[in-house]
């Protein structure tokens, strides 16, 4: 009849701080406290390394705009008249450059991610996006190379072809006027080595990225959106416009942008292919180019001193500038459209 | 508008599996039929063969005929984005098109068809679709909305306004309510009742008690075994199958003794 129970108020004492012992927070959880230490200060690395640059561009670019030019300035900014004459038309001819190349690659970039992620063959589509990765691959100093002993040489006669029979079209014509007669001559450029040729090669450099970005974003449409479309009976091109391309375009935007950064950005290319100026001009395939700031500073560092380098490194911060903008931009257009993205 | 759909000894394969075996059935116009049987006996297989949207998996094919009132769906000279346009399907889970508003999600299917149509006759035909689906009050305010923004079963009936806008013979519901809630699901099956007054509809459901409610015939989908094709084993009036069914693997599985 007596059994060993013990008197139910120990009992239920006994039972909770069981219980508090299971409840009870760990002393310390060295695992997470290092975890968090990493992802936040990796966070806020991110900051100090953009403040840094910011204001390393900035100091160093100041002096190029307020103080008077020196005998240690470029040539260029003298002959151009000013900081600001000379930077602009290097800003002019970075931007354009740049929507030029975007111009042909995007296209071209959606149309190749399309083939791959809906009409090829699953096998073709593989081996297809080890190519695309492969030319990613290739050091722009290569594609530099290449732009100026193969293509350039190989696309004058074409150019020559452009000139005399379309140069009706503004951005095709290369005659300048010649003595005193009203005669015009072709003003092309030697071998090739023009804006269009430039800009090709910097649309061959970007098409491997935007099309690698756009392909994944595509595969991941929903199959139930492309199925809802087929079933009301759309053809595989309007099922493509009606679902794929409406959920891609946030992402097929963000890919343009990262090829956009780097064709503003493109230097060995650029500096090797154009024999750039400081002239504004929309002109493609004459012999008067304006020139990158990213290309003009790798042509002029080597010889800077003083001013100089001030003035090269101002140029620098209307690069990052520059580029700074279009990521906002491209940022905004995303977030515009962010309700009907399906994200909801 | 309503067809009839006769379906001829169908064999249907993925590749080298066969998924179902000697279907032979009849769908009656103006009546809801309705596939039970467990998962993976071949029903969502037999009704997405119907307008061909099996398909969409390469490899598929299938042996044997479908006639949508006399003409085979699969015979050489069928386009089978036209099987689409005429008969409509409604899937498992909710699709609106996300990038779409409400009113352009109901005229995503007549925008394929190239029909140009007056502003006016689009905005009537939205009206027409949605009222067709039990959801023009709900939603009249915020057609220019996002469809995505919509609940569940809301969703569910703007994809079965987005099926009826381009006037389709036959509606497919491949277990249209299983993601919603029973509040949602009553709504759509009385949304069903409504649609068999115009249409041909077919319906694949988990839910017995649904086959009963909604269908006036209902088909029973079974494996022999596992790895075997899925074979219809019996189909009849509801009343009948569910009540005294001819077959013992029926009532087993009417009366949830499966095997």
């Amino acid at each position: 009849m007596s059994t060993e129970t013990p008197p139910a108020d120990l009992q239920r004492e006994g039972s909770d701080s069981t219980t508090e012992k299971v409840l009870a927070r760990d002393k310390k959880r060295y695992g997470d406290a290092l975890f968090n230490g990493i992802s936040v200060s990796s966070a806020l690395m991110i900051f100090v390394i953009l403040a840094a640059v910011a204001t390393f561009l900035t100091s160093q670019a100041i002096p190029a705009v307020t103080r008077e030019p020196d005998h240690t300035g470029l040539q260029g900014v003298e002959a151009a008249g000013g900081f600001w004459q000379w930077v602009l038309p290097l800003a002019f001819g970075t931007v354009w450059s740049a929507v030029l190349a975007m111009a042909m690659a995007v296209p071209i970039s959606i149309g190749i991610a399309l083939y791959l992620s809906h009409y090829a063959p699953r096998r073709v589509a593989r081996t297809f996006g080890y190519i695309i990765d492969l030319l990613a691959a290739i050091p722009s100093v290569v594609f530099g190379l290449w732009g100026v002993m193969v293509l350039a040489p190989a696309l004058d006669p074409f150019y020559r072809w452009l000139n005399d029979n379309l140069s009706w079209i503004y951005f095709f014509n290369a005659w300048v006027p010649y003595g005193d007669g009203g005669d015009l001559r072709p003003n092309l450029a030697a071998g090739g080595q023009n804006m269009l040729t430039a800009a090709l090669v910097l649309a061959l450099m970007v098409v491997p990225i935007i099309t690698a970005l756009a392909r994944e974003v595509f595969l991941q449409t929903p199959r139930l959106h492309e199925e809802a479309s087929l079933a009301l009976g759309a053809t595989r091109w309007e099922m493509i416009r009606q679902t794929v391309l409406p959920f891609g375009t946030p992402g097929v935007i963000s890919a343009s942008m990262l090829g956009l950064g780097r064709a503003l950005g493109e230097t060995m290319a650029v500096a090797m292919i154009l024999p750039g100026k400081v002239l504004i001009s929309f002109k493609l395939i004459t012999f008067d180019n304006p020139n990158t700031i990213a290309a003009y500073i790798a042509q002029n560092f080597p010889e800077a001193e003083g001013m100089g380098n001030h003035q090269l490194i101002a140029a620098g911060l209307v690069l990052f500038i520059i580029t700074l903008a279009v990521n906002m931009v491209a940022r905004a257009i995303i977030n515009s459209r962010r309700e009907f993205s399906g994200a909801n | 508008m309503a067809k009839r759909i006769e379906i001829n000894d169908l064999d249907i394969y993925y590749g080298k599996f066969q998924a179902v075996r000697g279907v032979s059935m009849t769908i009656e116009p103006r009546a809801v039929t309705a596939f039970i049987g467990s998962s993976g006996c071949g029903k969502s297989t037999v009704l997405r063969s119907l307008n061909r949207m099996h398909e969409v998996i390469p490899g598929a094919y299938v042996d044997g005929e479908v006639l949508l009132d006399g003409v085979n769906l699969y015979g050489p000279n069928v386009d089978p984005v036209r099987v689409r346009r005429q008969i409509g399907m409604v899937f498992q889970r909710p699709n609106p098109f996300p990038t779409m508003s409400i009113k352009e999600n109901v005229l995503a299917g007549v925008r394929l068809n190239n029909a140009r149509m007056s502003k006016s006759d689009m905005d009537d035909l939205a009206e027409k679709s949605l009222r067709g689906a039990n959801l023009w009050e709900e939603v009249k305010d915020r057609l220019d909305r996002p469809g995505s923004g919509l609940s569940g079963g809301q969703q569910q009936r703007l994809c079965i306004a987005r099926a009826i806008a381009v006037s389709p013979d036959v509606i497919l519901m491949d277990e249209p309510c299983s993601a919603l809630d029973p509040i949602s699901t009553l709504a759509i099956e009385d949304l069903i009742k409504q649609l068999k007054e115009e249409y041909t509809v077919v319906i694949v459901t988990h839910n017995m008690q649904q086959a009963a409610r909604v269908s006036d015939t209902t088909a029973f989908f079974n494996l022999k075994a596992q790895g075997q094709p899925g074979e219809l084993i019996e189909v009849g009036p509801t009343e009948k199958i569910f009540h005294n069914p001819d077959q013992k693997a029926t009532e087993d599985y009417i009366t949830g003794r499966f095997g």
